[in-house]
């Protein structure tokens, strides 16, 4: 356990000396403080408060920009150690492979809840000063904060996955970009081909579009997020789309979960017969 | 009882069929400073990452410090220094809070850290960005973690590259120290001048064999290469002095004064005596012994690696 703890803040130490904790902080706290200034304005009307429009917002930007974060933490962290000779080091010390990376892992998403909850406080702060929220939107933003980092836990299990199948880095910047695109740009827009293809009546059935929406991680969390609190449903307007999936909100956290779980294990299954 | 602190027996290692160390035995006593020598490829990388337990042997066995090694990832022991040939540390850390990394992995206490950069000449160093490093700073930084925790056997891939003379000294120095106390030593290098003097027995490795391993003068033997002698004489008697010894010695070079001979060591000691008895012409005799250059040329096969 010690093993794992130094590990984890030799990563956090990195971190924030290399300035990726204030980048990425200040990444999301600038966009969300964007979106919580200019997406609340036209929902003025609705009866929605001001944090429960920007907990949607925030879900909506964090489906893009929290697996980018975690994937840019995690690629280098085994291919790179291994490029540069630390990782063959380490391994001479009293240290199990399954330490490292899991200390690794422990470090990386105090990253990443820190930055998450610095860039998104931000905006908790203006939409608490403007007033006007229930507990319920408290909860909603607490389980935003959590989701998001469950997300991020996700591609960092990713990240580790494609660091640990590559020889070069290079390559695992290139899976873990690919990664991106596949899970959070191009699996939606195909889903959504195959919705608007349909003309109502899907030719893949409804119980298999659920099935497949939710076996996506970003999709599961979009689907907690959006359509699993009250709150949030009425200002998202998803609630339909998932062909009225009463989804609640265990189904996609394990599906997340599993998503985190597989990875790393994979991960410390290869990286445990990898000879150096 | 052997107090042998690495012991393997007939290892072999390949990596998909090309076979990178074969049929490999050596033994390091405690103490014991062991050079391992070989061109680049020859596998004395492969052979320290196999006593580590970083890499798994075919066949063979493996002991290091009294416990079985087979590569299974499980690291049995930590009293294990190793000091590897390529690293990059990462150049935002300082070298204090690197050093202290490594001192938390191996279980020592943060005090530990200060002392020895002192030790391998950081003291002033320990606040600097490693990215400020010159090249002997890294390398004694290298060596630093290396030293952590007490070890009782340091595995060296080239300690002394990047080091200036006066460094290089200094780390010789250390290994004595260490070596009086019973730390074993295996040091693989290029620098066979370095090296000859300071290793008690040397190593030589070509295509993943040991194709001689044993002392300086024991290869020296094996490999049949004569001796130097240089007799100096007295004014015009160069030529008497060698028609008197040339059935013990071939007769390298003659001139005025002095006289250049070559003999095997068999023939050493009664030459020497022959020598001694023509003291009326001989004013001076050196006795240049073998390099190591010579004899890892002789073993390694200049020109067919």
């Amino acid at each position: 356990m010690k093993i794992v703890l130094v590990i984890a803040h030799k990563e956090i130490c990195d971190a924030l000396r290399n300035r990726w904790v204030a980048a990425s902080a200040l990444l999301l706290a600038a966009l969300s403080l964007t979106l919580a200034l200019l997406g609340t304005a036209p929902a003025g009307s609705a009866k929605a408060s001001m944090l429960a429009v920007t907990n949607v917002s925030l879900a909506s930007l964090s489906v893009y920009l929290v697996p980018l974060i975690a994937l840019m933490l995690s690629f280098d962290a085994l291919a790179g150690e291994f490029e540069r000779g630390t990782m063959l080091l380490l391994l001479t010390y009293p240290v199990q492979r399954w330490q490292v990376l899991v200390g690794k892992f422990c470090g990386h998403l105090c990253v990443l809840f820190v930055a998450i909850v610095c860039g998104y406080g931000c905006a908790a702060l203006l939409a608490a000063v403007s007033g006007d929220n229930g507990v319920d939107e408290w909860f909603g933003f607490g389980s935003l904060i959590g989701s998001s980092v469950l997300l991020g836990a996700v591609f960092l299990a990713l990240g580790y996955l494609a660091s640990m199948v590559v020889r070069e880095r290079a390559t695992a910047a290139g899976i873990a970009i690919g990664l991106w695109i596949v899970l959070v740009v191009l699996y939606d827009l195909v889903l959504l081909g195959v919705l608007l293809s349909s003309q109502g009546s899907l030719a893949i059935g409804e119980q298999a579009f659920q099935v497949l929406l939710l076996a996506n991680p970003t999709d599961a969390y979009r689907l907690f997020n959006l359509a699993g609190s009250h709150g949030a449903t009425l200002v998202s307007g998803l609630t339909e789309a998932g062909g009225g999936a009463a989804t609640g909100t265990l189904l996609p956290l394990s599906v997340m979960t599993v998503w985190v779980l597989t990875p790393l294990v994979a991960t410390s299954l290869l990286f445990r017969r990898r000879e150096l | 009882m052997t107090t042998n602190i690495v012991q393997l027996d007939a290892v072999s290692k390949a990596y998909a069929k090309r076979v990178v160390v074969q049929d490999v035995s050596l033994s390091i006593s405690a103490g014991e400073c062991v050079a391992l020598l070989g061109h680049n490829g020859a596998g004395k990388t492969t052979l320290i990452k196999l006593l580590l337990g970083l890499v798994r042997p075919d066949s063979g066995h493996i002991m290091v410090l009294g416990e079985q090694v087979n590569g299974n990832g499980k690291r049995q022991h930590d009293a294990t220094g190793f000091l590897p040939e390529n690293v990059a540390f990462p150049n935002a850390m300082t070298g204090g809070q690197l050093l202290t990394f490594y001192a938390k992995l191996k279980g020592e206490p943060r005090s530990v850290v200060s002392p020895m950069l002192k030790r391998v000449g950081l003291a002033g160093a320990e606040n600097q960005r490693l990215g400020t490093y010159s090249k002997g700073m890294r390398q004694r930084l290298a060596l630093a973690q290396a030293l952590l925790g007490e070890p009782r056997l340091l595995l060296l891939d080239e300690p002394t590259s990047g080091l200036d003379p006066v460094l290089r000294r200094e780390f010789y120095r250390i290994l004595s120290e260490l070596q009086r106390r019973g730390v074993g030593a295996l040091i693989c290098s290029h620098t066979l001048t370095e090296i000859e003097s300071r290793a008690d027995r040397l190593a030589i490795m070509k295509q993943g064999r040991f194709v001689a391993c044993g002392t300086l003068a024991e290869l020296a033997r094996e490999a049949a290469i004569p001796i130097h002698i240089r007799v100096a004489t007295a004014p015009g008697e160069a030529s008497a002095v060698a028609e008197h010894v040339h059935k013990r010695a071939r007769v390298e070079k003659v001139n005025e004064r002095v006289l250049d001979l070559s003999c095997f060591g068999a023939d050493k000691m009664s030459l020497l005596r022959e020598l001694s008895n023509l003291d009326q012409w001989v004013e001076d005799v050196d006795v240049t012994p073998p390099r190591l250059e010579e004899i890892y040329a002789h073993f390694t096969g200049v020109g067919d690696a």
